[in-house]
């Protein structure tokens, strides 16, 4: 075995291992993981949208809405449907396809800032629509959400309960985590793929210059739609887990914040480079709930009580990370070899 | 010598003024055109419009034997006709050779299954699109910069990688859009070698240029635009001898 092969069977082992490790810290940091690989989903996802095609999407949170009430309402009592994973997932990844062409045709012609404007509307109005199809007809059951939404299921198998094999115990977030696992698996094998295709590279050609790539012969109308809604379907499969997981869907899990929190993931990471963009989402997955959990004791410790709420801190030191990180790694902490270059070049 | 490219009556405004007005011309196959004329005549102008970046306002185009629908540039590459730019284009933070394979981009098919799934077919199509852009890069004399980022090439090696870049569309048809712009003697001598190589293997020229004496040394034909008008079109030595085209350069002589 080579040294590489070795490394990699190091992080897999490392990888399975780590719910059952959690799990003795506590079941919370197994979902806090989960929730992280969720938005590693998302950023890969836009990442597709804004790191290779160039094109700013603050709306991106539309299309993890779409996977989720895609999810809500064919699998929960609402409408009393129970459909199974095999057929919601791929439908919600669908559906946020369509979303995504449906938010790109009427954005073709707009660049940089306008099209940051015009994906922001786009975003606030798939949030309002869910917070207000309740009447005439109750579909999304408005800002109370839908509330008792199945689980992952294979077969007999309730990804919910608490399941013993070989002794061990696996509580339910922990059987999550292995599915959005293999989950993760396949969105990051697309992902490379993409990267490095004919598709990918017009992606990239029309970033770096969009009136040459015409000119080459590329119809940058196709394959920008084409990015949009890749860039989506992600985001619906990262939706449909979500509302799996939480058993509970509410307009108030999709709002701007969230979209502005995935593209901070993308570009703190490195935009265009799968690896990087996956090391920015969990680092700022983790980071605040880690300092969630630290900062009061910390301050107890040091001051004997509670001098700042932990929420104030935690975002405060949150958006000085971002800060620096932006002043002293302007591409990313692990930027696309392109831009790293590119980035170089300009500091010196 | 059967026609290539004719282009009746085309018309092009930008608000007042009138930047084209009812040019035609024809190219045939196997031709270096040239299109000369002073400042702000209109050659980029009806280079845009026949490249369809400019949606015109009159006239039309044959191009092959058909009509050439203009307005969406990558149909018009897609039909036949390949161009560069006169301030170079190219996907700065891209390599050289990945420049070229994004020109392969039109004759290639495979799609986002194809690339997830890493078909046979994509595969074969992958190494067939890199094995071309490999030997075009050889071909305009830059296969050893084929790793380096466009933007780090010599301005002549740009020139020479935007020239490839279109070669990659398998062009009938090569628009350069003033090509030895900035360039010195040598380059200059270099890139006339690169474009009478070029009709020797078989392709269409059309060369916008500045530098006469590149024009009248190299073009079969030449058309001299002025204010938006064609005002000759003939042999370079009949063109250099037309007092219209002398007045169009030098002005008026003083009666």
């Amino acid at each position: 075995m080579n040294r590489k092969n070795f490394g990699i069977a190091l992080i897999a082992l490392a990888l399975l291992v780590l719910p059952l490790v959690l799990t003795q810290v506590g079941t919370a940091w197994v979902r806090i993981a989960n929730l992280a690989i969720l938005f590693v989903f998302l950023s890969l996802g836009l990442n597709i949208v804004v790191g290779m095609a160039g094109l700013l999407d603050l709306g991106y949170v539309a299309f993890y809405a779409v996977g989720a009430y895609t999810w809500a309402l064919l699998a929960s009592p609402h409408f009393d449907l129970h459909l199974p994973f095999w057929a919601i997932l791929p439908l919600g990844a669908l559906l946020a396809c369509v979303a995504g062409a449906v938010l790109g045709a009427p954005t073709l012609r707009l660049r940089g800032d306008y099209l940051a404007i015009v994906t922001l509307g786009f975003g606030e109005i798939v949030r309002i629509f869910m917070n207000n199809l309740s009447a005439p007809f109750n579909v999304t059951n408005g800002p109370k959400g839908i509330t008792r939404i199945d689980g992952f299921a294979v077969g007999g198998l309730d990804f919910r309960a608490t399941d013993r094999f070989l002794g061990i115990d696996f509580s339910g977030p922990a059987k999550y985590y292995y599915v959005l696992l293999l989950l993760l698996l396949f969105v990051i094998v697309v992902n490379l793929r993409l990267q490095d295709s004919r598709i990918g590279r017009a992606w990239v050609a029309i970033r770096e210059d969009e009136v040459a790539a015409k000119a080459a012969g590329i119809n940058t109308r196709n394959v920008k739609l084409l990015a949009f809604a890749m860039g989506a379907s992600f985001g619906g499969i990262a939706g449909g887990m979500f509302a799996a997981m939480q058993g509970f869907v509410s307009p108030e899990s999709f709002v701007l914040q969230e979209s502005v929190m995935i593209l901070a993931m993308v570009v703190l990471g490195g935009m265009g480079n799968v690896w990087g963009v996956i090391a920015g989402a969990l680092l700022l997955s983790f980071v605040p709930e880690f300092l969630r959990y630290t900062v009061e004791p910390a301050q107890q410790a040091l001051f004997g009580r509670l001098l700042v709420e932990p929420e104030v801190l935690r975002m405060l030191v949150f958006g000085a990370a971002l800060v620096l990180t932006m002043r002293f790694r302007p591409a990313g902490l692990w930027p696309e070899s392109r831009h790293k270059r590119e980035m170089r070049e300009v500091r010196e | 010598m059967s026609v290539l490219l004719e282009a009746k009556g085309i018309g092009k405004r930008f608000g007042g003024v009138q930047a084209l007005k009812d040019v035609s011309l024809t190219i045939r196959e196997k031709e270096i055109y040239g299109l000369i004329g002073p400042n702000g005549a209109g050659k980029t102008t009806f280079f845009n419009v026949l490249t369809g970046l400019y949606a015109k306002d009159g006239g039309e185009v044959h191009f092959a034997g058909a009509p050439l629908e203009l307005g969406s540039p990558h149909r018009v590459a897609a039909a036949g006709i390949a161009r560069t730019f006169q301030n170079i284009r190219l996907f700065g933070n891209m390599t050289a050779r990945e420049n070229v394979m994004v020109g392969r981009h039109l004759r290639t098919s495979a799609g986002v299954f194809g690339a997830i799934l890493r078909t046979r077919a994509q595969r074969t199509e992958e190494a067939a699109i890199r094995r071309s852009a490999s030997e075009l890069l050889r071909y305009v004399g830059i296969a050893h910069r084929a790793d380096d980022l466009a933007r780090h090439l010599s301005y002549g090696d740009q020139r020479r990688l935007e020239i490839a870049r279109a070669l990659a569309t398998e062009p009938k048809l090569l628009a350069l859009d003033e090509p030895a712009a900035g360039m010195n003697a040598t380059e200059t001598a270099a890139l006339r070698e690169l474009i009478a190589g070029l009709r020797a293997d078989g392709l269409t020229v059309l060369l916008i240029e500045h530098d006469v004496k590149l024009v009248m040394g190299l073009c079969d034909r030449v058309a001299v635009l002025d204010h938006g008008e064609k005002i000759a079109e003939d042999v370079p030595a009949a063109v250099r001898a037309d007092p219209k085209v002398i007045e169009a350069y030098l002005g008026t002589s003083a009666h």
